[in-house]
């Protein structure tokens, strides 16, 4: 009568503990014996071999459980393995043979599973990506300007009393950009002015010109560090902010909202977050500068023959009007840029919590990038100009 | 053992610091039902369900799961518990850093020392319960509400929980993909033998799968009836519980 009998992998291990199973029975008529413990977990569970039903073409096969100890989907998965098999060789699986709840998890469980969709991972070419990065570039500058545009429309249109910037948001926002942030700025400053000290002390000393620590400091201060370095904090603190704020209000719909409103963007989310910036970053740059040159005073009091009007009146005399013009412009400029960068890198975002961190990062890399290619720029124009 | 209670809770008093959502609270799940919870919008249905999977503390009253009390051991006893739960987030709360497959994937990953291809084998299998098997290597962003929803399910089943909650299983789903729901609702509690707690007010839903329940008022911040929603409906006499289950028989009618 056992004319055909296929048997498991672990036949040899004890009888309760493993899973178990054979094929009995004749050709036309086979029974699937189980039997054993079927736990998912032990990860011993069994795969039906794709040619394990092949000797009986067309037959009607049936169950005998009666000797099974414990189970739990990890026999729906090796019974899932039949399903398919039997369904590819044409055989018929009598399930009544089953108990109700293998039967009713087994017909859930599709006899020819759908291809799973894949994503599309198309290669491009190198030359190609590098055309593509730059088309991409070159329209970001462009919507970023535009983006600008409206924002400086906005802004028009707000002081003739047509368009609406709600006061509170600008409060609120400058309140996060300026009072909020002195901590921070005062103490990078502070240090960044006494690391000048510092060096120029070291310096200077040899030639006996201690004094000039103080001209040292108060143009390096004034000319670059202050404006740089509270633009490179605020890239980081509040540019980070605002993409992350942006693409979680992207993820909510909120954006979707608003546009459904028609309440536009440009009015009611950049226009406060670049104008605080740029309401703030000046007088940020001005204490920055400040506090700076109060860190070179210390350290130079401390470590050289000076005295402290000697210090005062040495950096007053240092630097003249222009200096501080040209470092105050600057830091307008770094506001503004931090503003509508982050701003525009937020609106941009994808909608998932993956996004908000990706939309973070490239904004505090694109603000810091950004403020020093754009200081830069401002050094060579300050060669020509001879500033 | 068809009486066995797998969840107890008595005189649960739920609160946010000096707010009380809800007081007195009792209630037995007994194995292998649907037990539904109801009550208006705000009542603390939600809340209660934090409570029963361990995201929120009561102030006040003893939860059993099984013969274990849950809040009186430590955070590792209680994610020893948390792994016979598995639980369905409002919107599926897919990780959405990772693929469908790769969801169901982590909890084995991390709690079972199965090779990677049994765990595939097990992700495909739970994924072809709920039937979404072709999204396997698809992102949560890149599939729809009611497939999140499905996917969500299939993380829930990845342990083999034996009690499944639900919040607002239907909640965002037409009335075909949420009939089908309720089908595989009650397809893997018969299969897999599981205890099913769910948060709902699809009342045709419950009406339809709940065998036990309880009801939570918002005004008196406490239960005011048990019983499955059906019984509920025909027997209940309190005004406030009628009106939440009659509303709909009206429409019921109407249509």
């Amino acid at each position: 009568m056992t004319d055909q009998t296929t048997t498991g992998p672990s036949a040899a291990q004890p009888a309760d503990r493993t899973p178990q199973w054979h094929l009995q029975g004749e050709q036309s008529a086979p029974v699937m014996v189980l039997s054993g413990t079927w736990q998912a977990r032990t990860g011993n569970i069994p795969v039906f071999p794709k040619d394990g039903l092949k000797k009986s073409p067309g037959a009607h096969l049936s169950f005998q459980t009666s000797d099974l100890q414990v189970w739990d989907t990890g026999l729906v998965a090796f019974l899932w393995d039949l399903k398919r098999v039997a369904h590819d060789a044409g055989i018929s699986l009598d399930m009544q043979t089953l108990p109700g709840p293998m039967r009713q998890l087994l017909e859930l469980l599709p006899e020819v599973p759908d291809d799973p969709v894949h994503h599309k991972t198309a290669r491009t070419p190198f030359l190609e990506t590098i055309g593509n990065h730059a088309i991409a570039s070159m329209t970001e500058v462009g919507v970023v300007s535009e983006l600008g545009a409206l924002t400086a429309k906005g802004a028009v249109l707000t002081l003739l009393g047509r368009s609406r910037m709600r006061m509170v948001d600008l409060l609120a926002n400058t309140a996060d950009a300026g009072p909020y942030a002195l901590l921070i700025v005062g103490i990078v400053n502070f240090l960044i002015g006494a690391i000048l000290a510092f060096v120029g002390a070291v310096e200077l000393q040899k030639f006996a010109a201690g004094i000039y620590v103080a001209s040292l400091v108060g143009i390096a201060m004034v000319r670059e560090m202050a404006a740089v370095m509270t633009a490179i904090i605020m890239a980081g603190r509040t540019g980070g902010a605002y993409a992350a704020r942006i693409s979680t209000m992207q993820g909510n719909e909120e954006i979707d909202a608003l546009n459904v409103f028609g309440i536009p963007t440009s009015t009611y989310l950049i226009l406060p977050a670049v104008l605080s910036l740029i309401i703030t970053m000046p007088f940020l740059y001005l204490y920055g500068c400040l506090i700076g040159m109060l860190g070179g005073f210390v350290v130079a009091i401390s470590m050289l023959d000076i005295t402290a009007a000697g210090y005062f009146h040495q950096t007053v005399t240092a630097f003249g009007i222009g200096q501080f013009i040209f470092g105050f412009t600057k830091s307008l400029v770094f506001g503004a840029f931090i503003g509508l960068t982050s701003c525009r890198i937020g609106l941009k975002a994808g909608r998932s919590a993956a996004d908000v961190g990706i939309a973070a990062t490239r904004a505090v890399v694109v603000g810091i990038v950004g403020v020093i290619a754009i200081d830069a720029i401002f050094a060579v124009i300050a060669d020509v100009l001879g500033i | 053992m068809p009486d066995q209670t797998v969840l107890s809770l008595r005189d649960i008093t739920l609160s946010f610091g000096p707010k009380i959502i809800q007081k007195n609270i009792s209630l037995d799940v007994r194995k292998g039902s649907i037990f539904a919870v109801m009550g208006g919008s705000g009542c603390g249905k939600s809340t209660l369900l934090k409570s029963m999977i361990g995201l929120l503390r009561p102030s006040a009253g003893e939860y059993h799961v099984g013969d274990e009390n849950y809040w009186a051991g430590d955070e590792a006893h209680r994610t020893d518990l948390n792994h016979r739960f598995g639980v369905l987030f409002q919107s599926g709360a897919l990780w959405s850093s990772m693929t469908v497959g790769e969801n169901i994937a982590l909890p084995l990953q991390m709690f079972t020392d199965l090779k990677p291809s049994v765990i595939r084998r097990l992700v495909e299998l739970k994924l072809g319960f709920v039937g979404m098997l072709q999204a396997i290597d698809l992102y949560p962003s890149e599939i729809s509400g009611g497939m999140c929803k499905r996917a969500g399910l299939a993380r829930a089943l990845a342990l083999d929980p034996d009690i499944l909650f639900f919040d607002e299983p239907s909640a965002g789903l037409d009335p075909i993909t949420s009939a089908r729901l309720d089908d595989l609702i009650l397809n893997l509690r018969d299969g897999l033998g599981a205890t099913i707690v769910i948060v709902s007010h699809e009342l045709p839903s419950l009406f339809h799968i709940a065998d036990d329940g309880i009801f939570l008022d918002a005004r008196t911040k406490t239960p005011i009836a048990h019983g499955s929603p059906r019984d509920l409906r025909d027997n209940c006499t309190d005004p406030q519980v009628h009106a939440f289950m009659h509303r709909e028989r009206d429409e019921e009618g109407k249509t």
